[in-house]
């Protein structure tokens, strides 16, 4: 029962972290960081694929999808980390990565991919058909088109749900724990292992809810900032804290 | 001397016998139609009847099944193999041909994530190459012809429709097109802002613009055109000056349009 817990080991967790947690904490954020946004770029290939003339291309991602959405983000973790076969470590011009933490990233932004085409590709096909016109109307290519028209309008419709992907890859993370990735959960676990106190697995779910947290700020800020800009005005530090803490009027004041 | 007191160059849009399917549906049947420089050229006809259609065609926004149309004296969206044979040309081409032919649509389809002056120099900095404050320069004189001098920089959300269609002519403009194809400008306006459009429009006409003009406007064709053409059921079936066609017109059909629309 949490009334009878040892307050104190969640209270030091909290307020006096040590330097194997600092660790830990600091591995959470860059693998969900640097997954996400591979898993967004590889998301944003996907969907411009989805649309090619090329029926090859077509294809592919829809394997892509088909696979990745379709089986477990565990299992995926597990072949890349079991089935690849990367050496132990891997250097990076100056980063350094071993080989769980490769594999965990690599599987993450994978999966992450599938997921973020389905939304690219809706946020894609939410603007009105008459833009792609107009610009071409102007002599622009598709290309070209996309990046300065498209891409920036339907940025505003994928970064909601782009915010719900990346609150939910940072508490993905914790299944990296199970290649040996030394991070949030791991060092939970590990002190739980030691000790049997649960209060461990309290302290990190605080971790993990102020990160999203974080991310939640954040995110509301950058839609904020998005809609502001298509109705062309300035929103004060008062509005922005507000709409912070209430995802819904951020998008209701349009 | 066309009856806005310009002289005709040479034909800049040469269409012959364009077809044109949606699956079942034959929209545009043997469509031919020249318009010369600084020609004014209105499209009327009855919804449904391929006005707008084959304006799309102008500018390569639809494909057609046959026929063939110039701008310049080069074939829009299709190059001609050696055995006479059409086939679509590559995109950097389209491209090429469709920034000298623009567009104003309907509905604006102005950029809503750029200001009134973003939106007209998109395309001269992107497409042409201009220099972005040369392209500025250039984009403010064009806002301060179409009468929005003071909205440069306002964004679209906040404009009048007729405000909007306005920053849409300047922005085709900006691209200093041999053609300007206009489809219904003024249809999805609220009937106090439309003289304004049509103003800047006369304006463009008298300064000796070529424009085809798909429009219900009658008052407008019979002041700035210097031909009207009839489309019904997806063909041209009158064409001739205004004066022709609002006091004489031939064709059966044309007369029963008109009488409904006057």
């Amino acid at each position: 029962m949490l009334v009878a817990a040892d307050w104190h080991i969640i209270w030091s967790r909290i307020f006096h972290p040590n330097g194997p947690f600092a660790h830990a904490l600091w591995a959470t954020i860059y693998i969900s960081i640097v997954a996400q946004v591979l898993g967004i770029l590889l998301g944003l290939v996907a969907a411009l694929a989805r649309m090619s003339r090329f029926l090859p291309f077509r294809l592919l991602s829809g394997t892509y999808v088909l696979i990745f959405r379709g089986t477990p983000v565990l299992v995926q973790i597990f072949f890349f980390y079991f089935a690849l076969g990367l050496p132990n470590v891997i250097h990076l011009g100056v980063f350094n990565l071993t080989a769980e933490v490769a594999a965990g990233i690599l599987a993450l932004s994978i999966n992450e991919g599938a997921y973020m085409r389905e939304i690219i590709r809706a946020g894609i096909d939410s603007i009105d058909k008459g833009q792609m016109e107009a610009a071409k109307s102007l002599g622009m290519r598709s290309g070209l088109a996309m990046r300065r028209i498209i891409l920036p309008q339907a940025a505003r419709v994928i970064v909601p749900p782009l915010g719900n992907e990346f609150n939910n890859m940072m508490k993905t993370t914790s299944l990296v724990y199970t290649i040996g990735v030394y991070e949030l959960f791991a060092d939970a676990e590990q002190g739980y292992s030691q000790t049997f106190h649960t209060e461990y697995f309290v302290a990190v779910a605080f971790w993990y809810l102020v990160l999203t947290t974080i991310w939640s700020l954040i995110q509301a800020s950058i839609e904020r900032r998005l809609a502001a800009s298509e109705r062309g005005d300035q929103l004060s530090f008062r509005e922005r804290l507000f709409a912070a803490w209430s995802p819904v009027t951020a998008w209701g004041r349009r | 001397m066309t009856s806005t007191g310009l002289v005709l160059g040479d034909a800049i849009m040469r269409a012959t016998d364009v077809n044109k399917s949606f699956g079942k549906l034959h929209v545009l049947k043997d469509v031919s139609l020249e318009v010369r420089q600084r020609e004014t050229v209105c499209i009327i006809g009855p919804s449904g009847s391929g006005k707008t259609t084959f304006i799309r065609c102008v500018n390569h926004l639809e494909k057609i099944d046959s026929g063939r149309i110039e701008v310049n004296g080069s074939l829009i969206g299709y190059r001609e193999k050696e055995d006479g044979k059409l086939v679509e040309d590559s995109e950097r081409n389209i491209a090429k041909q469709r920034a000298q032919v623009c567009m104003v649509f309907q509905r604006f389809n102005l950029f809503p994530h750029k200001t009134a002056l973003e939106n007209v120099t998109e395309a001269p900095v992107h497409v042409l190459g201009v220099p972005k404050d040369k392209a500025a320069e250039d984009a403010e004189l064009l806002l301060r012809r179409v009468g929005l001098g003071d909205k440069c920089d306002t964004y679209p959300g906040k404009l009048s429709g007729g405000q909007q269609q306005r920053v849409a002519i300047a922005r085709a403009l900006a691209m200093k097109p041999a053609l300007m194809l206009f489809d219904e400008p003024t249809s999805a306006l609220d009937p106090e802002v439309i003289g304004e459009v049509l103003t800047v429009m006369e304006e463009l006409a008298h300064e000796g613009m070529t424009m085809i003009v798909v429009t219900h406007e009658m008052g407008f064709a019979r002041e700035a055109a210097d031909r009207v053409v009839m489309m019904d059921d997806g063909r041209i079936i009158e064409e001739g000056s205004p004066e022709h066609f609002f006091q004489a017109p031939e064709h059966e059909r044309t007369k029963q349009f008109l009488s409904k629309i006057l």
